[in-house]
């Protein structure tokens, strides 16, 4: 039977330099999933590429030859000499590889814990697996059961829940304003990576006209162009105020931008709808006490940074509850994993009294050959339901009880008392 | 008595309705919505039951009234729910409710003689009928008011992240209070319609510049303020909310006073 084991390297682990060097691309993964069939030791097998990861789960036949199998197959592979990077990988093996791969499923051994990529990264992967026939019964198991944990763990806990990077909290805020982000015109004020972000992520919600102010009013038609939007010049900023909903503000300006006095004169004319200013830029752009007007918000870089703060606080929290959930996956996999030890036991056993039985009824059957074909067949039925009332407790009790303690105390009896070895 | 349990279902409801505020699981504020109903559903047969007792509408006692009166609120939650989903505010209406029906078992249940007229009857049924759901809207608005007030305070101090992450957007509550505050106007204003042609029937006169009616034309004139200042510049959010907070503060201000009037 199959151990399962993983080698990887995270971002915990190695530095950058050495994972952009493991990293597979899809073709690689492809391609290196190919090696499998020349391998004895190595049965199974998934590649997890990702920009924090590398990892390779595998099912070996041999913990000791297996391990180090695969980590030649990467040095080879790879073309890095083993001793680079060696001793920055982790091996887990057995009930800890299964946890390893349920925690990272579930995002708790990410980087940023509960990002959401991390899951279709996986099927990704599982993917390539499947089309390169790579997993077998145990791998499919696994991640299936990866798969089902992830999921609980998302629905069940609020891993996920609340924003942890500047341009999510603000679509978050936008969204506790306006109800919805639809149809909400944007002003972009000067550039940045971080505004530009924001404003792709609000694009990603349906946001509307996105306007784009800049000083050099060609950087500003090429960021219009981008978002699909339209440039306008600075001075046509106060103009803009009397119509756009979120202004993002990220200027490399020593002045403030937007002064209190501007916002209070188009809150009229605006109908008194209200107005959203996230200001990414130190020093401000936004005048703060624009805050203090009713119906206009303004959240400056700080307190987007403290919101963030507190909603990463949140996530480990919940990460807690998370573990409990793996812990019960992995004990539940691991009694399926135990139980895969006696199929075959139960298998030779079942094919023992069944040939036993078949011999037996085809001698009798010869001999009464008055009976009709129906009576025949009854007794056929009834030899079978013999022989399945018979084995169903020995059978059942291999399945649970057997693999309980050591695994091998009762195959071995079983073997014997049914003298399965011949 | 049938009210005490629907007293009881308010209370579970209620209850219903604050565990979903801090748990935030779904099947809670549909088990406080269901309970709710049920609270109802024991309270009209409470209604009804009295009815077909005394033969007419039964508002000729204070406990009468203000079991009416808390009638209103659940049912216009329904319907207001069918509309707007707004969750929380099934709490705010147990809540009242609960609170009112409660109020109103500890009051006297002396019937006064004063209207045994049908056809009279039939018209105060009608002017008070109309005129709670309007009051039971109104208080809706006035709930919506105080959770966009709160939301909006945390907003603006950019701290309590408790009240920010529960609580809906402003933009929901302030559609919802504005909602309601026209379906309370509107039934308010047909209301003082009817009342006034009652007036005129029974004492032959329009307005007789009772306490009940002046109040009640205080609030009417505040609530067209607020809807026709939203209209034309757009006052909307902070100060809808006030408004619609003192509103309801006046009406039952005036509920009171012609309570008191009527029955002290």
């Amino acid at each position: 039977m199959h151990e399962i084991v993983v080698l990887g390297l995270n971002h915990k682990s190695a530095p950058i330099e050495i994972r952009e060097k493991l990293a597979f691309s899809k073709d690689e993964a492809l391609s290196f999933l190919e090696q499998l069939q020349y391998s004895d030791i190595i049965k199974e097998m998934l590649v997890i590429s990702t920009c924090n990861r590398v990892e390779i789960v595998a099912g070996i036949e041999n913990k000791l030859y297996g391990v180090d199998a695969i980590k030649t197959l990467i040095s080879k592979f790879k073309q890095l000499p083993l001793n680079q990077f060696e001793n920055l990988l982790y091996i887990y093996s057995g009930n800890t590889a299964v946890r390893h791969v349920f925690r990272v499923a579930s995002s708790l051994d990410s980087m940023m814990i509960g990002e959401p990529q991390i899951l279709g990264q996986i099927k990704e992967a599982y993917k390539l697996s499947i089309s390169k026939k790579s997993t077998g019964v145990i791998l499919n198991r696994l991640i299936h059961r990866a798969f089902f944990v992830s999921k609980r763990v998302r629905t069940e806990t609020g891993i996920g829940d609340h924003a942890v990077s500047i341009s999510y909290a603000a679509v978050e805020l936008a969204r506790k304003i306006f109800g919805t982000v639809e149809n909400k015109k944007v002003l972009l004020i000067g550039a940045g990576e971080m505004a530009e972000i924001a404003v792709e992520h609000l694009i990603r919600n349906k946001a509307s006209d996105i306007l784009v102010a800049n000083r050099t009013f060609e950087r500003g038609m090429e960021l219009a162009q981008k978002f699909n939007g339209k440039a306008i010049s600075f001075e046509e900023i106060d103009g803009a105020l009397k119509f756009v909903d979120i202004i993002i503000s990220s200027t490399a300006s020593p002045d403030i931008v937007i002064s209190r006095d501007k916002v209070k004169g188009v809150m009229r004319p605006r109908k008194n709808r209200p107005i959203f200013f996230i200001d990414i830029a130190v020093p401000r752009d936004i005048d703060p006490e624009i805050n203090k007007i009713d119906n206009a918000y303004v959240y400056d870089i700080d307190d987007l940074s403290g919101i963030i703060e507190e909603n990463i606080e949140e996530r480990q929290k919940e990460a807690f509850k998370a573990e409990r959930i793996i812990d019960e996956a992995v004990v539940n996999f691991s009694k399926w994993y135990e139980s895969l030890a006696m199929v075959p036991t139960i298998i030779d056993l079942k094919n023992k009294i069944e040939s036993l039985a078949q011999c037996e009824l085809s001698k009798t059957l010869h001999s009464l050959k008055h009976l009709s074909n129906n009576d025949s067949q009854a007794i056929t039925i009834m030899t079978r339901a013999i022989i399945n009332k018979i084995l169903h407790d020995p059978i059942s009790f291999l399945k649970t009880d057997g693999c309980q303690i050591d695994k091998t105390v009762y195959t071995d009896l079983t073997r014997k008392l049914f003298k399965l070895d011949g | 008595m049938i009210i005490i349990v629907s007293v009881l279902f308010y209370f579970l409801s209620t209850a219903a309705y604050i565990a979903y505020f801090f748990i935030q699981k779904n099947y809670l504020y549909k088990i406080g919505f269901y309970l709710l109903l049920t609270g109802l559903f024991f309270h009209s047969t409470d209604f009804i039951f009295k009815f077909t007792q005394i033969n007419v509408f039964p508002i000729n006692s204070l406990q009468d009234t203000l079991l009416l009166a808390a009638i209103a609120i659940p049912i216009s939650f329904m319907l207001f729910q069918y509309k707007l989903n707004l969750k929380i505010l099934g709490g705010y209406a147990a809540l009242s409710t609960l609170f009112i029906t409660i109020i109103a078992i500890f009051l006297p249940t002396q019937r006064s003689a004063e209207i045994q007229n049908l056809f009279k009857n039939s018209w105060l049924a009608s002017h008070v009928i109309i005129i709670f759901m309007g009051n039971a809207f109104l208080s809706l608005a006035c709930g919506a008011g105080l959770l966009y007030l709160i939301q909006e305070y945390t907003i603006k101090t950019k701290h309590n992240r408790f009240f920010f992450k529960r609580l809906p957007s402003l933009e929901l509550l302030d559609s919802a209070g504005y909602t309601s505050i026209i379906m309370g106007f509107t039934l308010l204003s047909l209301g003082m319609i009817i009342g006034f042609t009652y007036g005129k029937i029974v004492w032959g006169k329009f307005w007789t510049w009772s306490p009940k009616e002046v109040c009640t034309s205080v609030t009417w004139i505040l609530y067209s303020a607020l809807i026709h200042e939203r209209l034309t510049v757009g006052w909307r959010g902070r100060r809808s909310a006030i408004m619609a907070i003192i509103g309801f503060v006046l009406t039952i201000f005036t509920f009171l006073g012609i309570i008191y009037i009527r029955y002290a």
